[in-house]
């Protein structure tokens, strides 16, 4: 028998209306790299919370077994307790703090009379920071160092507590490519030491550098374990995994009539709002009416950036580039203008960006195009109410009335609220970021549905999405966005899904 | 004010039938569980103030065996309380969007200065001192708008800025002395009274008129607005249940004019209050302003995302909110018949109680007129009706202060429920 030091057996996490894991299993030995991998979505950070008691026993069903015994966390401390740290996407370190202060935040170095001694806590770190390969002063404010550097600082504080299990989600993400190569290497080290680490990463050339095994999970549930000192495990194969569902016939059918271009995007560039990279790099990408354009991307690809800097200059900062609507260029500085011009664009994240959640649909409903119900600043509150009453009817919203709560409704019916928003500005783009993110398959095919009726109409839709098949499923054309460029662009009948994510996953060639 | 959708709300409900919705979740709507516990906390919130301000206030009538409901006392309430009110209106509206207002008693102060300097030292006629305070309130409020809505300071350390600034101008304007008395038509405007316009043996009748014109205009304004909502197809209150609003407030508004018209008559600070109420009224409900500043506390990044223009709006905001405080400025200084250094200390408490005691959110996006407006005569009542029965001050404060604290309690409770029960 090998010698696994966890095992999760039949992991089931449901949510309200979502099953988000079903019967997910995973074995890990002791001192290996094991890899997950899934499309975004899949399950991959519900599982890894599962396991580090960010859902505590109880809240799902299946069983851990780490290090022989069954394991009942109730929370993240009773998992560190035992030696299983989780480093997750978003670093969680105080940036005002010294190093020496965020590696021991809640694990103070004590001294005498409950004092905390500095002295030690400055003297261990600087060993903690020697091992993982970071030259600097203990002293030295996070907020000071890079995010590569942060990083190593994270994994320096998982060593502190005496971690057995480390479990690393995305952690080259961010990091530029010397960065990730260092934290490879670091990688690499601690395992010698015997120390076993978990990586989810959406990068497949560093997992088949690293992992040992490579479990593939997909819509909640594991697909395989590969064995990558096997031969043929490499990334097509792991693409293959990760891809391989079948495309369900859930996708309304529709005619496709592409009309004269409606919008045009030429060389836009886009920096990061505080750090000093491009998020957006030299993307030019077309739409015409009656089209649907995918865009495909992994987390972090510049998908949402991409939308939101074309919306108004909503993001980043030293934007330039060119966007025309119509044939005709447009500057527009702020998102009225935008709006102005015939741009829409629908969040990913309806209930942080785009709703009013404490108040009702109708409000919400007439929220972006006021003043095409008021005359000199007074709203003509009975047409509001038509407005709404039409949405409610025509995207088949449903809610006792319009006067209903719109963070009382369910995600797909808030999602109808938000495309009546944009649809009574009377666009004649809309960007649609993730339109179908956490809404149940008979919203979806309503939204699918809604889609098709406003290309029918000469709209020209763009959609944003993580999921391979709903983009082949609706769209004319798709482009990919891989590290803010755009890597290709295919028309649907000659995508596959493979094809696609062989341009998601191409990293940037360095010529010089 | 408040429309009621539940299974006993008459027979123009909905057009909604069951064929239309078959799906499970809009069972459990039908079902009318979730909709009946909506409606309660939706109206609880609402209505709980209303409920509250009535008990205190039957409270102490009987407390004082209904001195406190006499003529005369009724009168001073309004003309005492009349500038917190007018503060509560813009502060409500601050606090609506998701800012907070500290300095309103130092604009009070500064406004009134600049006022009395003008009248009282270099003897211009009243309305000098009128325009003269009013313009100083927008310049104010331009300044602490800029500041908050361009440069992104918090509206919180923006204003405590000016609770100084504005404390030490006042100072400075007055050379540290008080300034009296104001010219008798300056006095007018917060002890004025309209009597005798129209006669009457005993009770002005002027008063009783402008009452039930008011009566008139609430009910044939509200049989409108559910004639248009029958039209539109909304639900509706029933109409007995509509009717009986309109015959309460009838009665209740009658009655407050025939004290008044028993009294001294209808005071000049009363009008300004109707009117600066019924605008504001309106345009926090109707116009595309107030929708905005209601959009901008309720989601910030979806107003701005949604095209609001953010900025503008929060500079307006304080604009008006300035320009209240200078109408506060001149109602207190009138009162008070001069200009003194330490005017208007704490008024900005209790403004800010009136918003919050009045139902609006700590967290922003809610929040109404009416309801500041009740808030603030329920501290009115309160304080009035404590010191009629001879309550010592530092116990009323103390009330007063634990008044504040469990109308929030009571926001932030019934949030946590609607909240949980999602």
């Amino acid at each position: 028998m090998d010698d696994n030091i966890l095992e999760m057996r039949s992991i089931t996490k449901t949510f309200p209306g979502v099953k988000a894991l079903s019967d997910v299993s995973l074995a890990v030995r002791r001192g290996e790299v094991h890899a997950i991998c899934g499309e975004n979505g899949a399950g991959k950070s519900t599982l890894m919370k599962v396991l580090s008691g960010v859902y505590p026993a109880g809240s799902y069903d299946g069983e851990i077994v780490y290090d022989g015994t069954v394991q009942k966390f109730a929370n993240i401390r009773d998992s560190e307790h035992v030696g299983i740290v989780i480093i997750h996407q978003e670093l969680a370190l105080v940036p005002y703090l010294s190093i020496a202060e965020n590696i021991f935040l809640g694990n103070e170095r004590k001294g005498r009379g409950g004092l905390i001694d500095w002295n030690k806590a400055n003297a261990d770190a600087a060993e903690l920071l020697a091992q993982v390969g970071l030259a600097e002063n203990p002293t030295t404010p996070v907020g000071q160092l890079g995010v590569g550097k942060q990083q190593l600082v994270e994994i320096a504080k998982a060593l502190s507590k005496d971690v057995k299990l480390l479990i690393l989600d995305e952690p080259t993400a961010a990091l530029n490519d010397t960065d990730s190569e260092h934290l490879l290497n670091l990688l690499r080290r601690i395992r010698e030491q015997g120390i076993t680490s978990i990586i989810i990463s959406h990068k497949l050339n560093e997992i088949v550098a690293i992992a040992q095994h490579t479990t593939i999970i997909r819509d909640g549930r594991t697909v395989e374990t590969l064995d990558m000192s096997a031969p043929d495990s490499d990334t097509d194969r792991i693409i293959r995994g990760m891809v391989g569902r079948d495309l369900e016939s859930y996708y309304p059918d529709r005619e496709s009539h592409p009309g004269e271009e409606v919008l045009r995007v030429e060389d836009w560039t886009v920096k990061h709002p505080t750090q000093d990279r491009l998020v957006v790099d030299h993307a030019s990408f077309n739409v015409r009416a009656g089209e649907v354009v995918g865009i495909a991307g992994l987390m972090g690809a510049g998908r949402t950036e991409l939308a939101m800097s074309i919306f108004g200059r909503s993001y980043g900062r030293d934007i330039s580039g060119r966007v025309f609507v119509h044939g005709h260029e447009v500057k527009a500085r702020s998102v009225a203008e935008a709006i102005d011009h015939g741009i829409a664009y629908a969040t990913e994240d309806r209930k942080k960006y785009g709703l009013n959640l404490i108040e009702d649909i109708r409000r919400n409903v007439s929220a972006a195009a006021l003043a095409k119900l008021s005359t000199r600043g007074w709203v003509n509150g009975n047409e509001e109410t038509r407005v709404a009453e039409d949405s409610r009817r025509d995207m088949n919203i449903k809610a006792p009335s319009v006067s209903s709560i719109v963070g009382k409704l369910s995600g797909g019916n808030q999602q109808k609220v938000v495309l009546s928003k944009w649809l009574f500005t009377d666009p004649d783009v809309l960007i649609l970021d993730e339109p179908t993110r956490g809404i149940d398959v008979g919203a979806k095919y309503e939204i699918y549905t809604i889609i098709n009726k406003l290309v029918a109409a000469g709209k020209a839709v763009v959609v944003i999405s993580s999921e391979l098949p709903e983009l082949l499923g609706i769209c004319d054309r798709i482009y990919t966005l891989s590290a803010g460029r755009i890597t290709g662009e295919q028309p649907v009948r000659e995508a596959t899904q493979e094809s696609l994510m062989k341009l998601m996953t191409k990293e940037r060639e360095f010529a010089a | 004010m408040t429309t009621t959708v539940g299974p006993d709300s008459g027979p123009t409900q909905t057009n909604e039938t069951p064929a239309e919705v078959p799906d499970a979740e809009s069972k459990a709507l039908k079902s009318g569980t979730s909709d009946i516990r909506e409606l309660l906390t939706r109206n609880l919130r609402q209505s709980g103030i209303y409920v509250a301000f009535v008990v205190v206030v039957v409270l102490f009538a009987i407390l004082t065996g209904g001195t406190s409901l006499s003529p005369g006392n009724i009168t001073n309430i309004v003309l005492q309380y009349s500038y917190v009110l007018v503060l509560a209106i813009g502060m409500v509206i601050v606090i609506i969007a998701g800012h907070i207002d500290l300095s309103v008693g130092s604009v009070v102060a500064l406004t009134g200065a600049t006022s009395a300097v003008i009248v009282i030292r270099h003897g211009a006629p009243w309305w000098v001192g009128v325009l003269a305070a009013l313009g100083v309130g927008l310049l104010v409020g331009a300044w602490q708008g800029f500041w908050v809505a361009y440069v992104g300071i918090p509206a919180f350390i923006v204003t405590l800025a000016g609770m100084l600034v504005f404390r030490g101008l006042t100072l400075q304007v007055l050379d540290n002395i008080s300034l009296s008395p104001f010219t008798p038509q300056y006095q007018k405007v917060s002890s004025g009274f309209l009597n005798g316009l129209l006669g009457g043996n005993g009770y002005d009748a002027f008063t009783l008129l402008i009452g039930a014109l008011a009566v008139a205009g609430y009910a044939v304004s509200g049989f409108r607005t559910r004639v248009a909502r029958v039209r539109y197809k909304q639900p509706v209150e029933s109409f007995p249940l509509f009717v009986t609003r309109v015959v309460v407030v009838a009665a209740v508004v009658m009655y407050f004019a025939w004290q008044l018209a028993h009294a001294r008559g209808l005071p000049i600070v009363l009008i300004i209050l109707g009117v600066l109420i019924t605008i504001y009224g309106m345009v926090t409900k109707r116009s595309v302003f107030g929708r905005q500043v209601y959009a901008i506390g309720g989601n910030l990044a979806a107003a701005t995302l949604s095209g609001v223009k953010v900025r503008v709006v929060n500079f307006w905001i304080f604009v008006n909110m300035g320009f209240l405080a200078a109408v506060a400025g001149v109602i207190y200084s009138s009162r008070s018949n001069g200009a003194q250094p330490a005017a208007g200390q704490n008024f900005e408490l209790d403004a800010i109680a009136a918003a919050f005691i009045g139902g609006a959110a700590v967290t922003g996006g809610v929040g109404t007129v009416g309801g500041a407006m009740v808030g603030g005569l329920l501290v009115a009542v309160l304080s009035n009706g404590m010191q009629l029965q001879g309550v010592d001050q530092s116990i009323q404060s103390v009330i007063k202060g634990l008044i504040l604290l469990l109308a929030v309690a009571f926001d932030v409770y019934n949030k946590r429920r609607a909240g949980s029960s999602r």
